[in-house]
């Protein structure tokens, strides 16, 4: 499909495992999640409540890991969010990605991300995430309202309600990212990289990466 | 060869004889034994054997006899006696002033006592309940034997004014069934504590039969298996009546006149005083009653908040292979065949249609309805105008999810139809019953003519009556909180959490599988499904193009 290509390692070990249970365990809470909100029936509902906060909190405890991974080894720079280029992306996959134009954006160990990813990531990150976690604990300590006098200010209607909008937005933004995962150097490069840390790119270095 | 396929046919034969007697040593040793009843319960606490007592070795000739005796010694009984609602059949509601009782309350069943009272007496703790004028002031007419019999062969007959068959005799008259006279020296030295039987005598009998009335009581709960109640177990707990209608001097706690909707007091501890309502789960359970060692045990007891225990753990009523009556249609009543009263029995031989009383639905293993419920009541009572446009209530249950005093409650609704005064709207007492062998042209389930029948029960009832009556709809509503299930039967989460579960009418609560935002649910799948095309498309045209450029 492409030109000719090299391959650069991308994806550390941990970054590897975090992003393959996090998907994992957001595949899993969209089934339980949505099986409780009625949509259709897999586990049975008492079996999706408790499937879902279990998948929940082991979402959460990873989250925390992964966070003190940012912080400690600095990856948390990876997402900083940047318009330079934005532009050029949008293009690339509105029409570049049909004629097979070069990528405008490579990946390499210290920028994995392109900018479109960057401000997609840090949403779901700093957006579609706090509302699900939230939410979630809010809905997860509905029993615990009263005790601590906060029946007064929530409602299980509205908490349900952000709950269910943030898993929407989280299974739009999983369809989008499936696809996207194709759009890389050969459909299945980011895949592979995701898996064995090792990108395949573009031979040409493309500007930015100069830049750079 | 041969050799082998003899040893192979003793071996079989062999671990066909092993086989069985090895799963009976595994099977648990012996069979739970039975508790001792509450009768044998109370034998053994009692420092009193009554065939002992002088007072009550002798031939007495009729119930106030014996009442003269019981008194002798229990000298403060007869006071507290008088002051409950089982003797005036009268009780004032402090909270909207309502007078209750079955002296005043209308019904749908039987509709009212008011001109019945020889035949409604069979149920009255006293002797002597002919007509409006007894006499409520004097101990002597006081039943002791109705709730304090242990043998079982004390009966009070309909028709008696309340007492039992002195002498031997046919009943239902005309029926050639005999019944035979009590023997009151033998009953009143066995007297004890009341028993599943002796309340149930009356109150499994409920609206004129067995199972007709409540839904959850019947005489299937007279020593009922753990399936049925998982409390009154024979073979278990083996609880009375009164371990939860935990009585204090007569007074017995636990009405549906006064009903607890809502029983925020953790369990009641010994010495500590607690006028709260004994009658409640959480007088014993508390207010976390279920075990919490998992995610799926803690979000149970959060449900306590909202939910009245008998909710999920009353899964359905008359379970006991009873049908209870859930229909009763009284204006049919009165039609003759060749100028004879006559029924129609249902495909389980249950009357779907008799002549003195109309048209009844029974049914079995019944689903409650489900509704709020704070404890406070509203009845019609006569005099009260009925709707005339719709159903009217016979009782209303207050509640709601905003009151912070309601949980929701299963209940039986049972409805029915019946005579109104087209004047003054007013429900209408019939006179149905007369006593023993008596003739009475008004009463209609001897000459089943309503105008006679309305009339007489309206005169008895001191109400003006017109003339002018019609038939109208009324529901009665009861809240159920007897038969329940063992905890492997309580309803399972889907049962309320789905689009068409049980939980269905309840308002003012977000449930989880039940409800959901339309429009977040519209904006989210549209929003999913134009993602869904959008990557396609946009797939497709890469692919479209690959091929194109080759
Ligand atoms: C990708 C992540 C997640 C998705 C897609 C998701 C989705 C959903 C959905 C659709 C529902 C049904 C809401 C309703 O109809 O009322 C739900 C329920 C729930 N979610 Fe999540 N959720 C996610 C993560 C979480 C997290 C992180 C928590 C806790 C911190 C959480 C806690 C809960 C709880 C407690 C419920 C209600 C269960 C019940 O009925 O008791 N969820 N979730």
């Amino acid at each position: 499909m492409s030109g000719p290509s090299t391959k650069i390692y991308v994806f550390k070990v941990f970054e590897r495992f975090w992003h393959w249970s996090q998907a994992a365990l957001i595949i899993f809470l969209l089934m339980t999640g949505f099986e409780i909100h009625g949509a259709y029936e897999n586990f049975g509902f008492k079996d999706a409540v408790h499937h879902h906060i279990v998948a929940a909190w082991t979402l959460v405890g990873l989250w925390v890991f992964a966070i003190f991974w940012h912080l400690t080894t600095g990856e948390w720079k990876q997402y900083i969010p940047t318009l330079k280029k934005v532009d050029a992306m949008i293009k690339f996959y509105l029409t570049g990605i049909f004629t097979n134009a070069p990528h405008p954006f490579r990946a390499t160990r210290l920028k994995k991300h392109n900018p479109l990813q960057r401000l997609a990531y840090l949403g779901v990150m700093l957006f579609i995430g706090p509302l699900i976690w939230f939410s979630g604990w809010f809905y997860i300590f509905y029993g615990n309202w009263k005790d601590w006098g906060w029946d007064k200010y929530l409602s299980l209607e509205w908490v349900a309600f952000f709950h269910t909008m943030a898993a929407f937005m989280m299974l739009v933004f999983l369809i989008a990212h499936l696809y996207l995962t194709t759009a890389g150097h050969t459909p299945t490069s980011h895949i592979k990289a995701m898996i064995t840390g090792w990108e395949e790119v573009d031979a040409e270095e493309p500007t930015e990466a100069k830049q750079g | 060869m041969k050799k082998f396929s003899q040893l192979m046919a003793v071996l079989t034969v062999a671990c066909a004889f092993a086989l069985p007697a090895a799963r009976a040593n595994n099977a648990p040793a012996v069979e739970k034994k039975a508790q001792p009843s509450s009768v044998e319960q109370q034998a053994a606490r009692t420092t009193a054997d009554h065939s002992k007592f002088k007072e009550l070795q002798k031939d007495f000739k009729d119930g106030p006899e014996v009442t003269r005796a019981c008194l002798s010694c229990h000298t403060e009984a007869g006071k507290q006696v008088m002051k409950t609602k089982h003797w005036t059949w009268e009780w004032r509601n402090p909270e909207n002033n309502q007078l209750l009782g079955k002296k005043h309350v209308i019904n749908n069943f039987c509709t009212a006592t008011a001109s019945n009272e020889a035949f409604c007496s069979a149920c009255h703790i006293g002797y002597g309940m002919r007509d409006k004028n007894f006499d409520f002031t004097n101990q002597e007419n006081i039943d002791c034997l109705a709730c304090h019999d242990t043998t079982g062969d004390y009966k009070k007959l309909p028709g008696l004014a309340g007492h039992p068959a002195y002498k031997q005799m046919e009943f239902p008259p005309k029926s050639g069934k005999l019944v035979p006279a009590v023997d009151l020296q033998e009953v009143a030295q066995s007297v004890g504590a009341t028993s599943r039987a002796t309340c149930g005598a009356c109150h499994f009998l409920g609206g004129g039969g067995d199972a007709v009335k409540h839904g959850d009581l019947d005489t299937s709960m007279r020593n009922p298996k753990r399936y049925l109640d998982v409390h009154m177990d024979v073979n278990g707990l083996n609880f009375s009546c009164g371990t939860c209608h935990a009585t204090k001097g007569h007074n017995i706690p636990g009405s549906r006149y006064t009903p607890t909707g809502r029983d925020d007091v953790a369990q009641h501890i010994r010495g500590k005083v607690d006028t709260s309502n004994p009658t409640t789960c959480q007088s014993c359970h508390g207010l976390k009653p279920h075990k919490e060692d998992s995610i799926l045990t803690t979000k149970l007891n959060e449900h306590t908040d909202k939910l009245a225990c008998q909710t999920c753990h009353i899964p359905q009523y008359a379970r006991g292979g009873k049908p209870t009556k859930m229909v009763w249609d009284w204006s049919t009543a009165g039609k003759l065949k060749d100028g004879k009263p006559f029924k129609i029995m249902d495909s389980a031989g249950h009357e779907a249609y008799s002549t003195i009383k109309g048209n009844f639905v029974y049914e079995s293993d019944v689903v409650p309805e489900y509704q709020w419920i704070n404890g406070k009541v509203k009845y019609t009572l006569l005099g009260d105008p009925v709707n005339t446009n719709g159903v009217t209530e016979i009782n209303h249950y207050y509640g709601s999810a905003e009151d912070g005093l309601s949980r929701i409650w299963p209940v039986k609704v049972f409805r029915g139809k019946q005579p109104y005064d087209l004047e003054t709207k007013s429900l209408l007492v019939p006179h149905t019953a007369v006593g023993y062998g008596e003739k009475d042209d008004t009463a209609f389930w001897q000459n089943f003519k309503w105008d006679a029948a309305l009339k007489a029960g309206a005169e008895a009832s001191g109400q003006p009556f017109g003339g002018k009556f019609d038939f109208v709809a009324t529901t009665m509503t009861w809240p159920i909180t007897h038969m329940v299930a063992p905890k492997e039967d309580a309803l399972t989460c889907t049962q309320c959490h789905s689009k068409s579960g049980r939980l269905q009418g309840v308002k003012g609560i977000y449930m989880p599988g039940r409800d959901a935002n339309q429009w977040l649910d519209l904006i989210g799948w549209l929003a999913t499904l134009g993602t869904l095309i959008g990557v396609i498309g946009h797939g497709a045209l890469r692919i479209y193009m690959a091929r194109k450029a080759g």
